[in-house]
């Protein structure tokens, strides 16, 4: 029985382009823990409930698990490990989640966080009850969402704050 | 310099997480070759033939075993991790499934492939003939044993334990009142994010297996594969990850691929991984909770209990390798901060054909808190009194403690309580909530239509067990200090407050700390990380650990300095005189200075050469000493601590649609001193999710065949952000424990015992109706008020939980 085809792939990702021949089952999840080695994007579920696995596509959130990497051919993906600054300054929802202990075991937090980047990008000022419609569709087993439906606040002022350093 | 114990710190492990750059289980082995399982398709059956013949094909195999390949005491059944006198047939699987499957989803074949794809459609070719039998679901079935899940094990019964405090039955036939309640809980599990997974490297030429698995125990883990693979515990390395949640369900080991994975990467001399997959977990690893309780309880007119007897069924699925720990806990944890006149317990652990019953989160204390916080609502029902006061009535006070309930823990050691001040935090919790308010509260809610009830619930949770851990604290001649600690670590930020605790007792700026968990490289000797007791025990090692290395530090810088050591003192990283901060050396020096040299490895080591001056007229290092600055001590107390806690919680029932709102959630807790506040609020914010998926969405959906109806996250409920409370009002009481050297209890679990309680109680007021099962959906409350209304239920009164005699 031999092994399934293979299909080329190009993809940017965290700015880097990649281009890789793999098989057309080949999740997007899989892609990019085992073939680019980018492990920061988890998997929970497989069956994108979760949230554990969401990257940015092209700036959309995604489940990478119900994504083929063919299917990806061309786009513009930006996993947890691409949101720190050039020079590893933590982005504004990184450091929120420090900041208000937002994770415990970390597992589902790569999930949260590129969900909460792409949303605050849309939403640059929720309030508490939005805060909360935006971590809506993942799942944390560890911290009860408290410190997360903060960090999302927290998030919003870090921010603002920067955008506003930068305007004056 | 500030005390970092005590303080809010921001955690030290996050910066890594943030960043995508954590190390857990499925990271790592790129290289390795990749499991998966054929797993049973019956809950209950006989294997009659495996054919392998049509996987054999397919592209990337590597290996196929089955029960049949396993050799020596790989092929025997798993161990049986605690035995007790009263677990007279304690039974466990097999690593595949001998002649005999006993749950939906036990593993039969395992196969090894390039990669997981491969294995999964290697593992979909393999078929296996059953024969399948009755299966045996539910605690009333097993009860009945009209089928038996093993053979030779009469009745279904695994164990059966009695113990008693006092003549119950008497006191009970004597009480001016008595009550009997049939209360029921039903299964959930721990479900972390990160399911099970183990990946093993057999180095063929130094003859060494190295694994590496998302376990709650490294050190047991290891002790078992040496074993089964006959190795010696020093050519076997078990290193935990980055674990993406545990909540019990990994301290149980080794899994059947804890041992296959290191045996087959042996046989292969290739890496081999398993990564277990959601569905997996759902239906192979471990569940908690279902058990059954009939209570009959005496008491007097004011409400004092004079004599309780419960009587309880436990349902621990197919095989019981963690014996009978949380029929245990349930049967002495029940009593919480109360002291029953007489008390009699009885249960019996009961075999079904479903996964296996291992402790979660609470471990059995959901259930017996649910059962006694039961009885005192029913009790106040019956007499209409408040339920405040009827708890407050019946409370051990301050002054009695440590109070001696007479029975055995499950550490085999006596139920002490070490300390604890219940009145206060019974007051503490009524005024978070408004409880003297609430009947204003529920009138004016009323009036616009919306029904509103109110609920409270205790606890005391044994935390900190023994037998030991221990921790491994040195300076290096940089001045970092490393620590280490055989326990794991799953997100409590271990790494966070036992630096907290170095920073402290060694006098050094805590970003100089590194400390490493669950590592038998690092430090061999440990138990593990369950019954919230990694604080409790590796926190008061590391203290221990550190003052041993102060006390080096300050003798050889004293030395040094010809002071005496009663004069030093350690701030900053720097020993020196008190009073003089121009008289010290930097601690990574003083290390330099302890560890004797012949050869210079930098500037710094040539003041410890053997030219460099020094007393010739005694050994370079004393009898009894030795060369560096390093601390390794153990913390054995004992017997368990006891934390305790209160929750009350308002909520709201939809009149039309039954729907069930939170609308304000408190806690009032006690683990003794507090290391960080910030990650144990992080805890009980934790624990209270879980209590809340517990109590009113997660359950395990077996149908009468054995199959699991709800096996993913689609059906599962597991509590989204829309679940959980906005807001969770917390105040903290601080009974120090006299146990430890730090005064602290544990704090892990405490979150999640009084859930089931709690809403319960909380439903009833609303409702009018005795809550008696748990969890329960708005389905169940809807069906209940239906009954009601047909007269199937009894009950107008609000809290009457019983049926008085």
């Amino acid at each position: 029985m031999a092994s399934a085809d293979l299909w080329n792939v190009r993809l940017s990702v965290n700015g880097v382009t990649h281009d890789i021949r793999v098989p057309a089952r080949r999740l997007l999840s899989d892609f990019l823990r085992h073939d680019l080695r980018l492990t920061g994007t988890h998997v929970g579920c497989e069956h994108g409930v979760c949230g554990a696995c969401t990257v940015l596509l092209d700036g959309v959130a995604v489940r990478s698990c119900l994504m083929l990497a063919v299917t990806a051919d061309g786009a513009r993906i930006t996993t947890v490990e691409g949101l720190t600054a050039p020079d590893g300054t933590l982005s504004p929802v990184q450091q929120a989640f420090a900041d208000c202990h937002g994770l415990q075991c970390g597992f589902c937090t790569p999930g949260f966080l590129t969900t909460i980047t792409a949303a605050l990008e849309d939403n640059p000022e929720p309030s508490a009850e939005e805060a909360r419609e935006i971590i809506g569709g993942n799942l944390c087993r560890c911290t009860g969402y408290q410190n997360i439906v903060k960090a999302v606040l927290r998030a919003a002022e870090l921010r603002s704050a920067a955008d506003q350093a930068i305007t004056s | 310099m500030t005390a970092m114990f005590g303080e809010p710190i921001a955690r030290l492990e996050d910066d890594r997480l943030l960043r995508g750059n954590g190390a857990y289980l499925d990271d790592l082995g790129h290289d390795a070759l990749a499991v998966a399982f054929v797993r049973s398709p019956h809950a209950h059956a006989r294997v009659r033939d495996i054919d392998v013949s049509a996987a054999l094909d397919v592209d990337g195999l590597v290996a196929v075993y089955t029960y049949a390949d396993l050799p020596g005491r790989i092929a025997e059944p798993l161990p049986l991790l605690i035995p007790h006198p009263a677990l007279s047939h304690g039974r466990t699987g097999y690593p595949l499934a001998a002649d005999q499957v006993n749950y939906a989803g036990e593993p039969v074949v395992m196969v090894v492939a390039q990669d997981r794809y491969l294995a999964e459609d290697a593992a979909e070719r393999i078929m296996v003939d059953y024969e399948p039998l009755p299966a045996v679901v539910g605690v009333d079935a097993a009860r009945a044993a009209e089928h038996l899940v093993h053979d030779d094990v009469p009745g279904n019964v695994a164990g059966h334990l009695v113990q008693s405090n006092g003549d119950a039955e008497a006191a009970i036939a004597t009480a001016p009142r008595t009550l009997e309640l049939d209360l029921y809980v039903e299964r959930s599990a721990s479900t972390p994010l990160e399911g099970r997974g183990v990946l093993a490297r057999w180095d063929t030429e130094a003859r060494r297996l190295r694994i590496w698995t998302s376990t709650q125990t490294s050190t047991g883990v290891r002790a078992a594969v040496a074993t089964k693979l006959g190795l010696a515990l020093a050519d076997v390395d078990v290193i935990t990850p980055d674990v993406g949640g545990g909540f019990g369900v990994k301290i149980v080991h080794p899994w059947p691929e804890e041992v296959l994975v290191p045996w087959a990467a042996r046989q292969l001399g290739r890496p081999v991984k398993y990564t277990e997959d959601r569905i997996e977990h759902f239906v192979a690893s471990a569940h908690e909770r279902g058990q059954r309780h009939q209570v009959t309880v005496g008491f007097d007119d004011d409400g004092r209990v004079l004599g309780l007897d419960v009587r309880f069924w436990h349902d621990n699925g197919a095989y019981i390798p963690y014996g009978l720990i949380v029929p245990i806990i349930t049967s002495t944890q029940l009593l919480g901060p109360y002291k029953p006149g007489a008390y009699r317990v009885e249960f019996s652990s009961l075999y079904t054909n479903t996964v296996i019953v291992t402790p979660y989160r609470g471990a059995g204390r959901p259930q017996g808190v649910f059962v006694m916080e039961r009885t005192m609502d029913a009790i106040a029902a019956a007499l209409r009194l408040d339920r405040a006061t009827v708890r407050e009535r019946n409370f051990i006070r301050p002054e009695e403690m440590p109070y001696d309930h007479g029975l055995i823990f499950q550490d085999g050691r006596p139920l002490i309580y070490d300390s604890g001040d219940y009145p206060a935090a019974l007051a503490k919790l009524k005024a978070l909530v408004g409880w003297d308010k609430f009947e204003a509260e529920r009138a004016a809610a009323s009036e616009e239509g919306r029904r509103l009830g109110i609920g409270l619930a205790c606890y005391v949770e044994g935390t900190g067990v023994g037998p030991y851990e221990g921790a491994h604290v040195v300076v290096e001649t940089s001045g970092k200090v490393k620590v280490a600690t055989g326990l794991t670590s799953q997100g409590q930020g271990h790494q966070t407050v036992f630096a907290q605790i170095v920073a402290d007792e060694l006098g050094v700026p805590i970003g100089d700390v590194e400390v490493v968990t669950g590592d038998t490289r690092a430090f061999g000797y440990a138990v593990g990380t369950f019954a919230s007791r990694a604080a409790v025990m590796s926190g008061s090692a590391v203290a221990l650990a550190a003052r041993a290395a102060r006390s080096k530090a300050v003798r050889v810088a004293a030395a040094a300095l010809e002071a005496s050591p009663d004069d030093m003192e350690i701030a900053e990283g720097i020993v020196r005189i008190k009073g003089d901060p121009d008289s010290g050396i930097a601690i990574g020096t003083v290390a330099v200075l302890s560890n004797p040299l012949r050869y210079a490895f930098d500037e710094a080591a040539k003041a410890a050469t053997q030219f460099a001056g020094g007393d010739i007229s005694v050994p370079p290092v004393a009898e009894g000493d030795a060369p560096g600055i390093e601390g390794r001590e153990f913390f054995s107390p004992l017997r368990s601590t006891f934390a305790s806690g209160m929750h009350a919680v308002v909520v709201e029932t939809d009149p039309q649609t039954a729907e069930i709102k939170v609308v304000r959630y408190c806690v009032v807790h006690d683990c003794g001193t507090l290391i960080n506040p910030r990650i144990v609020e992080g805890q009980i914010h934790g624990g209270v999710a879980q209590g809340v998926g517990g109590a009113l969405y997660e359950r395990m959906a077996y149908d009468e065949t054995g199959q699991l109806q709800n096996a993913s996250f689609m059906d599962f409920l597991m509590p989204y952000v829309s679940e959980v409370p906005d807001g969770i009002l917390i105040d903290h009481l601080e009974t120090p424990s006299p146990l430890n050297p730090l005064g602290i209890k544990g704090a892990g679990e405490a979150g999640v015992i009084p859930s089931a309680a709690v809403f319960a109680a909380a439903i009833e007021d609303a409702e009018g109706i005795p809550i008696t099962s748990m969890p329960i959906s708005p389905s169940d409350l809807f069906s209940l008020r239906e009954a009601r209304q047909r007269g199937e239920v009894a009950g107008e009164l609000r809290g009457n939980g019983g049926r008085e005699q």
